[in-house]
């Protein structure tokens, strides 16, 4: 249909070789560290190990499910992104009906309220007094109240719901619906699309949280998450070589190390993104562009 | 009539007038809906926003308001006089340069080069993977980045081996003077893909027959590039760019946190870190507050002249109400 000249050719197949390059330098990592993880561990410290492991194991992750605190912190991890994203979604989800609603009293002032918390917030220190004077250190709740709505995520919901047409809420009010019901039974069910993409981007960001468990959470070892751990494994490794902070002294008996037992909490951690990753990935371009629309 | 109209209008001004309290009567939900997410917003937004307050007083936890003894700018006059202070602001400024030079012209390149393969599954694939860094952590890409440019069988040395470029592996993460380099090329690997999909659907935007007209001109790929690709774009790079430029002090610490070690603090500090280091972990509260609030202004100062002058300049204002 078209032909080739030369400059198309070298141009195609620089072009082809650059992207072939770009996926093997994204995708090593991951496989480099899923072969390590699935290695033996004296093995592995000999070198050597590209993307297939050698002398193929379980042990580094039966280590991870053996140790009290790490399967623990996988457990929290999971509630974590549960239940942060069930809250989440619901609340985003109401803010941004009532807002919606061009006849609500209070539109205007609920709405700037939300809006003026997209540019200035209060900073790391008035954050961290306002959690402890609440009480929520050491609390599951520090997990889920403090970020329980985005504004961004609001105003993307909103603008999905402002798409609707008015006259469904009319006429189920006619029927004598009152907004609750209209808000639970016909808004939240048609935004199915906006939801299912904010709810996406809310349990990536519940599941990849650490830094609330350093702050608030660190010295409570019943609710450490599994990305807190593995920063706390990965900090020690850079601070002082190889150091076992889970006590598991006698290598020779337990045959993992440190670096594998942290490979394989790599990959436990980045497992759950990579299953749903391809089902899920039209959702998130969508509120990708869902929110460029709007901004 | 008139006198009851006026009556009326009268009424409507008052906030307890007959129609507001039907109104209100009628709008119970929406009020039961948002009361709680407005007592929310104001504790976990507000609040906070009163603790700058903080930044002018002798603040002692535990202490009532009024008790706290104010000493006004001496927190502010402090900071400035810190000569880690600036240091940390360099650092800020350098890596928050480096990622607006790379982290925002490298996802362009990527969008263009994408959109010159014809074979849709090969582009597909290359989609998908790229987006995948974009969803993990930055604890995980820390870990990755750690094992990939480590001392024993890390990749990257084996290949610079391999190629005999060095003798002996290099121990990167101790290196101070690779550490912004690391960090920003950490930032490109794992958002240029990501960053990339608003380029590609600005490109997909332009009208074919633009190219196809171009093409009838005898226009080659890089001309077609060059003359209707690029300025096809250039009201989405613009809004981008300013963007970026609006969130210049936000760049965040997470990877400068986690990828950080005793040896190379001079270079990976930031402003967030110094906070957190003077300010939680120290419990210099006052004085963190006031570096906190120092940095809001700055970034409120930054998004909002980006803002303006995106305005004036593209007609585009990303600060839409």
């Amino acid at each position: 249909m078209k032909r080739m000249s030369a400059a198309d050719i070298i141009f195609h197949t620089f072009n082809y070789l650059l992207m072939i390059i770009l996926m093997i330098a994204t995708l090593y990592p991951f496989l480099n560290v899923l072969a390590i993880s699935l290695n033996n561990s004296i093995d592995t410290v000999k070198g050597g190990i590209t993307i297939f492991p050698r002398e193929f194991t379980f042990l580094n992750y039966a280590e991870i499910f053996k140790t009290k605190a790490l399967l623990t912190s996988v457990i929290i991890s999971v509630l974590r992104t549960i239940i942060g994203t069930f809250t989440g979604i619901i609340s985003t989800a109401m803010v941004a009906f009532v807002i919606s609603r061009h006849d609500f009293i209070a539109r205007k002032a609920v709405t700037i309220l939300y809006i003026i918390t997209m540019y200035v917030s209060g900073g790391l220190i008035p954050e961290y007094m306002l959690i402890r004077n609440l009480r929520l250190t050491n609390n599951f709740l520090v997990y889920i109240l403090p970020g329980l709505i985005s504004a961004f995520n609001v105003i993307v919901i909103r603008s999905f719901i402002d798409g609707l047409p008015f006259e469904l809420q009319e006429s189920a009010k006619l029927d004598g619906a009152n907004d609750l019901t209209i808000f639970f039974r016909i808004i939240f069910p048609l935004c199915t699309p906006a939801i299912a993409t904010i709810s996406l981007f809310i349990a990536v960001g519940q599941w990849n949280s650490w830094f609330d468990t350093y702050l608030y959470c660190s010295s409570n070892k019943k609710l450490t998450t599994l990305q807190f751990e593995l920063q706390k494994i990965l900090l020690s490794a850079q601070s002082s070589g190889q150091q076992d902070i889970y006590g598991s002294s006698d290598l020779a008996q337990k045959r993992v190390s440190p670096e594998s037992l942290r490979m394989a909490m790599t990959v436990v951690a980045t497992m759950p993104i990579v299953i749903v990753y391809p089902f899920v990935q039209k959702y998130f371009i969508k509120g990708l562009t869902l929110g460029a629309v709007k901004t | 009539m008139q006198p009851v109209n006026k009556i009326a209008q009268r009424n409507q001004k008052y906030i307890f007038s007959k129609k507001n309290i039907k109104r209100l009567n009628q709008q119970k939900y929406l009020l039961l809906m948002s009361l709680p997410f407005v007592i929310w917003v104001i504790i976990f937004k507000y609040i906070p926003l009163w603790g700058w307050t903080m930044a002018f007083q002798q603040y002692i936890p535990g202490k009532g308001f009024f008790q706290q003894e104010w000493v006004g700018l001496k927190y502010f006059i402090i900071m400035f006089q810190d000569n880690y202070f600036y240091l940390v602001l360099r650092n800020t400024l350098a890596m928050s340069i480096l990622s607006l030079i790379f982290g925002f012209t490298l996802p362009i390149v990527l969008a263009i080069l994408l959109n010159e393969i014809t074979k849709q599954t090969f582009k597909r694939m290359v989609q998908t993977i790229s987006y995948l860094p974009h969803f993990v952590s930055w604890v995980i890409v820390a870990s990755l980045f750690n094992k990939m440019l480590s001392i024993d069988d890390g990749v990257v040395n084996n290949i610079l081996m391999a190629l005999r470029i060095v003798e002996q592996p290099v121990q990167f993460m101790a290196k101070p003077n690779f550490f912004w380099g690391i960090v920003t090329f950490a930032d490109v690997w794992k958002e240029i893909g990501w960053n990339s999909i608003i380029f590609l659907a600005a490109i997909a935007g332009i009208s074919p027959e633009l190219y196809e007209s171009a093409m009838v001109d005898g226009a080659g790929r890089f001309k077609k590039i060059w003359h209707i690709t690029l300025p096809g774009i250039l009201p989405t790079v613009m809004v981008i760019l300013i963007m970026s430029i609006g969130n210049l002090i936000n760049i965040g610490f997470e990877k400068q946190f986690l990828m950080r070690n005793s040896l190379v603090r001079d270079y990976s500090d930031v402003l967030d870190l110094y906070i957190l280091d003077y300010g939680i972990s120290a419990g210099r509260w006052a004085f963190g507050t006031a570096a906190g609030m120092f940095k809001s202004l700055v970034s409120i100062i930054l998004v909002f002249t980006a803002n303006g002058i995106s305005r004036k300049v593209a007609g585009i204002g990303i600060i839409t109400k």
